[in-house]
């Protein structure tokens, strides 16, 4: 630690630091623009200037900028000085001469960095009196708006989007008083993480545009900590809800998931909560088979009296449903009767990362990914399938340049020298995957072929870590070449790490992949590997164990006497329609609890609306086994309740024990930990519903929320009494604690004078870092101590066939996750149905460009248009899973393509 | 596609350069030269020829002056509009050049030879005020000797 002087104080501040930095991280206010906790200094906005003095003798002092002059030990400077006022207050004057002063109809307006900033150092009165530079503006695709005449030249946009996230669709143009950020003509941002520029741009020019579709000003948002329910990453979001409509979601700091970014699925994928198609009321099927709304105490006095008091039932769990869904459904069923919800094939996967996890591999955080200086990705296309890991590994590359600046004296933090002095250099990231994918421009070397092709270059770099021969196995001299390479950056490496997931399909590539850190680890080397999984539970259902659908399906001779119960699951997805269909038909009784209309509710005899994420307070467990606990934001309208409620109100309807005890989440919980040791401590995930912060619950609604007695007005004159929320420490009001709570518990962020979400600094022991009262989270997969002979079993080579192609699924990180495609603005991004062939097997089938291809994949007959992947192996073909306008199909499988006749 | 004369312009320059972004600049000048400006079309080209996203591109012609995106004259007419020519009368000047070409500054003449344009100095202080026809540097320019310069066509 070193001293610094600030205004005649002393602090114990950081020396690999900025002043900048250090000055944020004491709770110090200094205006700044250009500098971010996760982008680094580059001195562009001049903002943040402050006298430095030589020693105690100087009174003149110099004045220099705080993010570019590092916090050496004894350094003294003044924050207060007049001239460094002064020279701030004509910084902000000169950045606002073209500024539109359009606050009160600018998005940003309320949360807006150059408010507080322009507030902070006291510029009140405008001088500049002559016409102002105008731009057009761009339409920049369904998630960001464009307003560039609001613009201060900050460079964050730029230097996000480019920099930090890759793209190469967005750039800066022209010069002096004409500097304009956007695209180089109209269209749709490219980059997977577009939506960041809403939260790094300081001001108005890119904002939330599903958000200006129902707009709502940050003071009237009810906001409450959740998880991502995306994807298996589980990133910290905060969601916002009005007047019955969910508004936004936006990045919560995770130190150890995901930073200060999110992908734009994360973000833009919650509409489907305000889909108007969605399931509200409770519904049961009348003796026509029609489908009517009925109360919903009628409707379950009715069905608990069908279902008698020994009526067998079988539960299908979900892994889009959180653990105390999960669990309450198994409590319900009896675990002999509760199947997971998935194929054979997801759950021969999930079996096999679960084990992998257990046996020999830790499982890596994405802050574990973005810190590992070698990376070999096998198979997985994370853009796609886990797209903030793609960002992480995509900040891993630039460890080698760390190194180097740290040997030329640069600080990490001086970004454009750091990027500067690196020219090009990078840490080794290797990606093997079936075709090309969006982040192999960050590779150092790419290597395609069949998922068992991978599989077996995992365990051909393996072998040679470890030294071994292959027990007689030979790989093809090309494999053996990149096997070699990988194998050395591996091992030559301080935090090696290997990338892999069960979007395949394919076991094998785990067990590869498993083998491999087994292999580094048995060198000493502290290897980690990472999983990307499709669902936001898929781990936490995982754990909790149980059968697929794969034997329900065996055992359908009991199905008649059976009722079933369906959890928050479209069966369709998992094993196709028509044996969907089959499932539900053979069931003497169906019970639906789902929040998303699918093919499933045309079949149930009862449909029970559940909560979604936002609607309900929950529990789930990420890639890494982290479990994470999710709160409500908003009271559901109508019969909507979480799913645990209707499967306590079934089992309290049949005098079910625990079941008819819960009245709480902590309740479902207790049982929870109780019933499944490997649950043990998850209640402590986040405080529980008793806590209190001097003696208040925590409001979720800010201090300045305005109207509460004016928005009910049109029905009732009288004030509402807020819904009470008996799930969690939070309150559905304003009144309650505004201050700090602990990390898991933070509703939103806000300081008195920082208005935007850069008030999260206010939040963090130190700026960039962890969040006060946040722990380490709880991890529920430890593996084994003992690095055990795992997983030798090695897969045999891929061989093309003459008849037929080997279709893979293709994952789309728009459209093949289930939820977010109910969003309309993830709907404009979502692909249309393709086939993918290498060019040299479409000219084969006989395709020419623009022909339909004719695909026979089990048991489906499809027509297509075809596209040309010229990096698909020979012999492989892809198609998009997951696509609301395709049809399921069991993937990977042997497909025969041939062109569809007019 | 980039022109032959064009693609062998830009490679005599590439060895000056470590990296093909570097080229960037002297393959817009390149092509201007050969074209009279850059188009859209010809800025995909310089993209695509040395593999640079369009955007980045572009963000090195916009930030150019004299690298230009839309049809100019057959002739640039830059005059310097600094302090020194400010004195010495560029206004004048301007004025003159305004009503013979029959157009403002940024514009092209009706009959297209001029296209005028203001440059904040051209490193003639001692001359001014200056102006620049083409490639050639005018110096102690007059109203009088303006329309000779022009006659001349530069």
């Amino acid at each position: 630690m070193a001293t610094l002087y600030v205004d005649g104080q002393a602090f114990s501040v950081d020396p690999t630091q900025n002043l900048l930095h250090e000055c944020l991280s004491l709770g110090l206010d200094l205006p700044y623009f250009c500098w971010h906790p996760a982008l680094g200094s580059v001195g562009a906005c001049r903002q943040c200037a402050v006298k430095l003095f030589r020693d105690e003798g100087d009174h003149q002092g110099v004045i220099v900028m705080a993010c570019m002059t590092p916090a050496d030990d004894g350094t003294r400077i003044s924050l207060v000085d007049e001239q460094a006022r002064d020279f701030r207050a004509r910084v902000i004057e000169w950045m606002m001469a073209h500024h539109p002063h359009d606050c009160p109809v600018c998005d940003e307006g309320g949360e807006c960095h150059l408010q507080d900033m322009t507030v902070m150092t006291g510029h009140v009165h405008r001088r500049y009196r002559f016409p102002k530079r105008t731009f057009d503006n761009q339409h920049l695709g369904p998630f960001v708006n464009h307003e560039m005449n609001r613009c201060i030249q900050c460079y964050r946009c730029v230097r996000f989007y480019n920099d930090y996230a890759g793209g190469t669709d967005f750039g800066v143009f022209g010069s002096r008083d004409h500097v304009y950020f956007g695209r180089a003509a109209d269209g749709v941002l490219e980059n997977e993480f577009s939506g960041n520029l809403v939260e790094v741009c300081p001001t108005g020019v890119f904002t939330d545009k599903t958000l200006k579709a129902h707009y709502t000003r940050k003071w009237d948002l009810q906001s409450a900590p959740s998880v991502c329910p995306h994807c298996g990453l589980g990133c910290h979001t905060t969601v916002a809800e009005h007047d019955g409509v969910l508004r936004r979601v936006q990045n919560r700091f995770s130190a150890d998931i995901n930073g200060y970014f999110l992908c734009d699925r994360g973000r833009y994928g919650y509409a489907f909560v305000n889909a108007p198609e969605r399931l509200r009321r409770t519904s049961l099927r009348n003796a026509a088979g029609r489908l009517n709304l009925a109360p919903a105490d009628a409707l379950l006095q009715e069905l608990c009296t069908r279902l008698g008091g020994n009526m067998p039932l079988i539960g299908i769990a979900s892994p889009r449903a959180s653990l105390e869904a999960n669990f309450a459904l198994r409590t319900l069923v009896k675990p002999e009767n509760f199947f997971l919800g998935w194929s054979a094939v997801e759950d021969a996967c999930a079996r096999t990362m679960l084990a992998v996890a257990r046996g020999i591999a830790p499982l890596a955080s994405l802050a574990e990914v973005e810190s590992s200086d070698a990376i070999l990705v096998l198979g997985e296309d994370i853009t796609q399938t886990a797209p903030r890991m793609a960002l992480a590994a995509r900040q891993a590359v630039r460890h080698a340049a760390f190194a180097k600046a740290k040997a030329l004296g640069i600080p990490v933090w001086q970004d454009l020298a750091v990027r500067q002095a690196a020219a090009g250099l990078k840490s080794p990231l290797f990606i093997a995957s079936v075709d090309a994918t969006r982040l192999d421009d960050a590779a150092t070397e790419c290597w395609r072929g069949a998922p068992d092709d991978m599989a077996r270059l995992g365990f051909a770099i393996g072998r040679r870590l470890s030294r071994e021969e292959a027990g007689g196995e030979t790989f093809p001299s090309a494999m053996e070449g990149f096997s070699q390479r990988v194998a050395r950056a591996l091992a030559g490496a301080a935090r090696p790490l290997v990338v892999t997931g069960s979007s395949l399909g394919c076991p094998a590539l785990l067990d590869a992949a498993a083998h491999l850190v087994g292999a580094l680890r048995t060198l000493g080397l502290p290897a980690k590997l990472a999983l990307g999984m499709p669902e936001r539970n898929t781990m936490g259902l995982a754990l909790m164990g149980g059968e697929s659908l794969h034997t329900l399906e065996q055992a359908t001779q009991k199905l008649p006497a059976c009722a079933l119960i369906v959890l928050e699951n479209d069966l369709s997805r998992r094993i196709g329609e028509a044996a969907a269909d089959r499932v539900f038909a053979q069931a003497g009784l169906t019970v639906l609890i789902d929040h998303k209309r699918h093919a499933g509710v045309e079949r149930a005899d009862y449909v029970l609306p559940a909560a979604t994420f936002a609607e309900e307070s929950g529990t789930t467990v990420n890639h890494e086994g982290r479990a994470q606990r999710f709160f409500q934001v908003f009271s559901p309208p109508d019969d909507i309740q979480a799913s645990w409620r209707w499967l306590r109100d079934i089992g309290r309807g049949l005098g079910r024990e625990p079941c008819d005890r819960w009245t709480a989440l902590d309740d479902v919980l207790h049982t929870l930990e109780e019933t499944l040791p490997v649950f043990h401590g998850l209640a402590q995930a986040a405080p529980e519903a008793t806590y209190r912060r001097h003696g208040l619950k925590l409001a979720r609604k800010p201090h300045r929320a305005s109207g509460r007695t004016a928005v009910h007005a049109h029905l009732d004159i009288h004030e509402h009494q807020p819904p009470t929320d008996c799930d969690s420490p939070l309150t559905f009001s304003m009144e309650g604690h505004q201050g700090s709570p602990p990390g898991p518990a933070i509703p939103v962020f806000w300081a008195p004078g920082w208005n935007s979400v850069q008030a999260l600094s206010h939040f963090q022991r130190e700026v960039g870092g962890t969040l006060c009262g946040e722990g380490p989270g709880l991890l529920l997969i430890a593996p084994a101590q003992q690095v055990p002979e795992f997983f030798q079993e090695i897969p045999p080579a891929f061989v093309p066939r003459d008849d037929a192609l080997y279709f893979v699924p293709a994952w789309h990180i728009f459209g093949s996750e289930e939820q977010s495609a109910g969003s309309p603005a993830v709907r404009e991004r979502i692909p249309a149905p393709y086939v993918a062939l290498r060019p040299e097997d479409a000219a084969r089938a006989g395709l020419a460009a623009g022909d339909t291809a004719a695909l026979e994949v089990g048991a489906v007959r499809l027509r297509l248009p075809w596209i040309a992947h010229p990096e698909l192996p020979q012999g492989v073909g892809s198609l998009p899973v997951g696509l609301p306008a395709m049809p399921w199909l069991m993937l990977p499988a042997w497909g025969a393509v041939a062109k569809a006749s007019r | 596609m980039l022109s032959e004369e064009e693609r062998r312009d830009i490679e005599r320059e590439a060895p000056n350069y470590a990296t093909r972004k570097a080229l960037c600049i002297d393959a817009l000048r390149i092509v201007q030269g050969h074209r009279g400006y850059v188009s859209d079309q010809a800025l995909q080209e310089v993209a695509d020829y040395l593999g640079l996203p369009l955007s980045h591109v572009e963000g090195v012609a916009t930030f150019y002056n004299l690298i230009f995106r839309h049809p100019v004259g057959a002739r640039v007419i830059l005059v310097c509009d600094s302090v020194s020519c400010w004195i010495m009368g560029c206004e004048r000047l301007l004025d003159r050049l305004r009503a013979h070409l029959e157009t403002d500054v940024g514009g092209t003449s009706p009959d297209g030879r001029y296209t005028l344009l203001t440059a904040p100095c051209l490193g003639a202080c001692d001359f001014a005020p200056v102006l620049m026809i083409g490639e050639t540097l005018h110096r102690d320019v007059t109203a009088e000797t303006l329309p000779d310069l022009l006659g001349k066509g530069g």
